[in-house]
């Protein structure tokens, strides 16, 4: 079985001999190296966040990148004096991605070993490799997808959540009612696989097994008269959050539903909307049986998940053993969805519209 | 120590309550409310963690200790009763 691979979700560029070609401060005339603009669109493409980390004067940077035509491409772009171990924790901690799905590229090694001495999980690449990026094996494992092309523009959308959020007088909780949000939950179609297996690949906190999905083995589950493959989509004032959950079930067992995988993307941890996916299965499992199972792998990672399947009722034991789990559950309680969310069923008509493509 | 009155006041300030006047008791399964979000749960273990220097084992992550007050309050002494036992114990 060949290892798995730990797909980078954000890139940090250095500037400085790295992103460009010369010191910004002192050589006044920069300009992208060779190869770079193409380089950036890719990963964009591939949904690979951006970000910057220079140690530079933010308002002559900013500028200049606005000049190049490539200030739109970076998130929460770090431009200070401090550390770069401290620019790539704080980046991780706006984007609400760990450390370890991080790849930092810089030409001076001093920078790349402050980095690593601190931050060992962050991948550090040296800049004369940047034309290689694109072929990281951890980087080319995320495939081109709609919804990956369009999650800078989310991000985008979340950021003025945030802000708004902070600006909210009131508890957090009646936050969530001001967003009017919608959770929609269908089955996958064929159009679906790729963000599908793309999930299975990103989704770490809020993942039951952290197992990975191929696309052929998720497309033999979508047409497979026994499985039923669900996948949802939240949306609310600000626009959608894109498709942020999926789910697989075996549907043949004599004894009843057999969850065989349950996620749903970090993106919409702070909604509060994690368990109504799975209360929407338990409901769908009653009707065709007294029970249900669920494989569970404790993975050092998904906390949460354990939480979340604990409290919709799921017992059995559980270690931390590298095989997924059997948990059961009788579905005598059943929680109801949070009063601030409406669930619909079925796909909704509404689709994403991402920067650029007017 | 009263356990009861600091862990009805928490869930009490992190309920989405819509209307003021709503009733609950110590009895009340304040996930059968509807207004509990799925954060919620990690926000309480995270509380009584700290709030009674207890930890809370994979093991005891069990809704049935989590359901009510009282079930909350009984699983925190029970827990409370263990670990004192336990450092007796060892003072012997």
């Amino acid at each position: 079985m060949s290892e798995r691979i730990q797909a980078v979700k954000c890139v940090v560029w250095d500037l400085d001999h790295t992103l460009w070609d010369g010191i910004l401060l002192e050589d006044r005339e920069v300009n992208l190296r060779p190869g770079i603009a193409g380089i950036i669109r890719e990963l964009d493409e591939r949904g690979i966040l951006q970000s910057v980390a220079s140690r530079n004067e933010p308002d002559d940077v900013l500028h200049k990148l606005r000049m190049l035509e490539v200030e739109t491409y970076f998130l929460y772009p770090q431009i200070h004096w401090e550390a770069k171990s401290h620019s790539i924790r704080r980046i991780a901690e706006q984007l609400n991605i760990g450390t370890d799905t991080i790849l930092f590229i810089d030409d001076q090694p001093f920078e790349r070993d402050e980095v690593r001495s601190l931050l060992p999980e962050v991948d550090c690449m040296p800049a004369e490799a940047y034309l290689e990026l694109p072929m990281h094996p951890r980087i080319a494992c995320n495939p081109v997808t709609a919804e990956g092309s369009a999650r800078r523009a989310m991000y985008i959308a979340d950021c003025k959540r945030k802000e708004e959020e902070a600006a909210f007088q009131g508890p957090a909780d009646h936050f969530l009612r001001e967003l009017q949000m919608e959770f929609a939950i269908f089955e996958a179609d064929a159009s679906d696989l790729q963000r599908a297996e793309e999930l299975t690949v990103r989704t770490n906190q809020l993942n039951a097994t952290g197992i990975p999905y191929s696309y052929d083995e998720l497309a033999f589950y979508q047409s497979d008269p026994s499985h039923k493959l669900y996948m949802c989509e939240l949306t609310d004032k600000y626009g959608s959050y894109g498709k942020i959950g999926l789910a697989l079930v075996d549907t043949a067992r004599p004894e009843g539903w057999h969850l065989k995988l349950l996620l749903m993307s970090c993106r919409v941890i702070s909604r509060g909307v994690g368990t109504i996916f799975l209360n929407y299965i338990m409901r769908q499992a009653k009707q065709h049986g007294e029970q249900m199972t669920a494989d569970f792998r404790l993975t050092g990672r998904n906390k949460q998940m354990f939480v979340a399947y604990r409290f919709a009722g799921f017992a059995g034991a559980i270690n931390d053993g590298e095989e997924a789990q059997r948990l059961v559950n009788d579905l005598s309680a059943i929680q109801p969805y949070p009063v601030y969310v409406r669930v619909v069923e079925g796909r909704q008509p509404f689709i994403y519209e991402s920067e650029g493509r007017h | 120590m009263n356990i009861h009155r600091p862990v009805r006041d928490y869930i009490q300030r992190n309920l989405v309550v819509f209307e003021d006047d709503m009733e609950w008791t110590d009895d009340t399964n304040i996930f059968q409310l509807g207004l509990v979000h799925s954060l919620f749960a990690m926000q309480l273990l995270q509380y009584i963690e700290s709030e009674f220097r207890i930890v809370i084992e994979n093991e005891d992550m069990d809704i049935r200790h989590f359901n009510s007050v009282n079930q909350i309050a009984a699983f925190i002494a029970n827990k409370l009763d263990v670990a004192t036992q336990g450092s007796q114990a060892r003072e012997g």
